[in-house]
């Protein structure tokens, strides 16, 4: 194979520990710690019981679970000795490592960028050949800044038309994913093409690009385009005067030829799409919030069939049911899906002067520190308060059952997340994955609902 | 690495698809900062099911798993892999796997084997019929072999040489140290880096 460069390395707290403890038993050094940045995120608290905690956020002492503690303590140490930068708790730019890197304007147009993490496909967004990786191999870019890789298929995403109003970037994604199913881009580098990718803003193109990953493909891109440039300026790590001219000439020259061939091509008509659910334990269990929950039998016999079944018990649902006829306990508006400005502001518009319904949790998690403060800015705060909502702390909160937020066994939740799966936000716990204007209607519904059912 | 060339032993047919890496082991075991000791949390929620394949004393004993389409799909944790031999499992048999744990696999000498659907129903059948039966995976051949049938499955030179001589990827790219040094002084100035 060949060896790829790798132009950025992200780092968190639970995949790498043991890729430190690898170098220090070879003896070798992280050959570009100026390459390598870290934060804090996954295991970490986003509330605190006692208000005087959240004012030293970030103290070991306020991490209740010690081994959690153990895991940031062990990151803070092995980042101090390697010489490697990290965003602590408590930084200003502390949050999830794919909302931090965009954040910072380090993800740029043509860079390849690895984490050890899945959605490590979202940084594809802005034309980087972005993928996630496992511990061996954050072992390995620390120590070589590179990895050997196979070069793979290509594949061409067309969406055609455009979104109608209402509909987002997350109902997109999900009707894709339901379209070619988990496995569907396995083995492919995928390019997000066509005029509905075009007119997402970067935070949308974010969020088809970071669930790649639930349909199998290997990373997700979207072609830099202005959208893009404009995003980048005057971002901390963006280049500036001549080099960012210099930047802008190459960024230009990246996007496919046309007329380029892809080894697979799937098309999409953006105007048929609309708010999308899942009812099921993948991704790929999806049905339009208009629809009923699938009756096993309509799929092929087989491990398809066999999949509806075991979903629908774990979910306890049963087939016919109106997706909008199901109860929800817990709403989650947060993670590196759905945890930008631009999201937690769509739910926002949909909650403003209504109220959480009765008996319904809902948690309001910005996926970084400077989104919860440019929200505070705006004031968001004050309408999730108003309504009833909990406003937390930047991290990756409920979308994993490893902190402290977490489902109870039996608990239902609608989640802008990106995954389902069995126990995903808790042992025994039930997730529908939703855009954020779909959670912040079911908050007020106490039901899966859209804006539009208020 | 542990080299990988030829294990015999008996096989589980795990009846299922999309196994995702949450189900092999759960986000609360990923808090640990060691990389053994995992096998306590593999497939932690399933194994409360009384009739869940692991919870079979005829499986005790099985270092071969033979899953559904789709296994290891979701987060990168390499704790899936870990935990799986940790259990005490060499070889794991599906007709598709996720990327990643696919990757991580290969690195930690856990043989990941693609079968045809078709092959894996046959020997989920014969394997709960027959839960003792010898199953051979054979890297060198490239073949799964059992006393009345042979199949070959798919895998890269590469990767199966470093697995049978036990290869340190890192070593084995250090060798290229000159080639990663000319290429960093060539990338671009504009390119971010990152100030300690
Ligand atoms: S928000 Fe969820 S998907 Fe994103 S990095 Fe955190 S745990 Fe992973």
């Amino acid at each position: 194979p060949d060896l790829l460069y790798i132009d950025l390395h992200l780092l968190h707290e639970v995949t790498s520990p043991q890729a430190f403890d690898g170098l220090r038993a070879a003896g070798r050094k992280v050959r570009r710690p100026d390459l390598t940045l870290a934060t804090e995120d996954h295991n970490t608290p986003t509330g605190y019981d006692d208000p005087a905690q959240a004012c030293q956020r970030g103290a070991l002492f306020t991490i209740a679970d010690l081994t959690s503690r153990l895991q940031i303590e062990t990151l803070r140490r092995n980042c101090a000795e390697f010489g490697i930068r990290l965003h602590s708790l408590g930084d200003a730019n502390q949050g999830i490592v794919h909302v931090i890197g965009p954040q910072l304007g380090l993800t740029q147009p043509g860079m390849t960028v690895v984490c050890g993490d899945s959605h490590t496909s979202t940084h594809g967004a802005f034309g980087a050949l972005a993928f996630g990786i496992g511990t061996s191999e954050v072992e390995h870019v620390l120590a070589t800044q590179t990895l050997p890789q196979h070069r793979l298929k290509t594949m061409a995403v067309n969406v055609t038309g455009q979104l109608k109003e209402g509909v987002t970037a997350k109902d997109l994604i999900l009707a894709l994913i339901a379209k070619v199913g988990t496995g569907g881009g396995r083995g492919h580098v995928v390019e997000y093409r066509g005029e509905a990718i075009r007119a997402l803003s970067m935070e949308g193109r974010m969020t088809v690009a970071n669930m790649s990953i639930e349909w199998g493909a290997k990373a997700g891109m979207v072609a830099p385009d202005d959208t893009t440039f404009a995003f980048l300026e005057g971002r901390p790590y963006a280049p500036t005067g001549k080099q960012w001219e210099a930047a802008l000439d190459y960024w230009r020259s990246l996007p496919t030829d046309p007329g380029a061939t892809f080894d697979t091509e799937v098309t999409l008509d953006a105007s048929q799409v609309v708010p999308f659910v899942t009812w099921g334990t993948n991704p790929g269990q999806g049905v339009p919030l208009d629809g009923v929950v699938p009756d096993p039998s309509e799929f092929p016999a087989g491990p398809e069939r066999a999949a509806a079944e075991r979903a629908l018990t774990y979910m306890a649902l049963t087939p016919g049911t109106p997706m909008r006829e199901i109860p929800i306990d817990v709403v989650f508006v947060g993670s590196c899906t759905n945890g930008r400005l631009e999201d937690l502001r769509a739910a926002a518009e949909v909650i403003r002067g209504r109220k959480v319904a009765d008996g319904v949790r809902m948690l309001v998690v910005p996926g970084s520190d400077a989104v919860r403060t440019a929200a505070e800015k705006e004031g968001l705060h004050e309408v999730f308060i108003a309504a009833g909502a909990e406003w937390r702390y930047a991290g990756c909160s409920m979308c994993l059952g490893m902190n402290p937020d977490t489902l109870s066994p039996g608990q239902r939740s609608a989640s802008t997340s990106n995954r389902n799966f069995e126990g995903r936000q808790g042992r025994g716990g039930r997730t529908h994955l939703v855009s954020p204007p779909v959670a912040a209607a079911t908050a007020v519904a106490g039901r899966l609902a859209s804006p539009s059912d208020l | 690495m542990e080299k990988f060339t030829v294990h015999t032993g008996t096989a589980a047919p795990l009846r299922r698809s999309n196994v995702d890496t949450d189900q092999i082991i759960p986000a609360v075991y990923l808090k640990r900062v060691s990389r053994t000791g995992f096998a306590d949390g593999l497939f932690q929620a399933w194994r409360a099911e009384p009739d869940f394949v692991l919870n079979n004393p005829a499986y005790a004993e099985a270092s071969i798993l033979v899953a559904g389409p789709d296994f290891g799909t979701g987060s990168s944790r390499e704790h899936a892999v870990w935990a799986l031999k940790d259990w005490g499992f060499r070889a794991v048999i599906s007709p598709r796997f996720g990327d990643i744990f696919r990757n991580n696999a290969l690195k930690e000498g856990l043989l990941p084997v693609e079968l045809p659907m078709a092959t894996v129903e046959w020997l989920w059948d014969r394997l709960e019929a027959e839960p003792h039966t010898q199953v051979t995976v054979d890297l060198v051949e490239r073949q799964v072999r059992l006393a009345d049938q042979v199949w070959d499955f798919p895998l890269d030179d590469f990767s199966r040489w470093r697995l049978m001589e036990g290869l340190d990827d890192i070593g084995l790219t250090l060798r290229h140290e000159a080639a990663i040094t000319a290429y960093e002084q060539s990338r671009p100035s504009f390119t971010p880096v990152i100030t300690p």
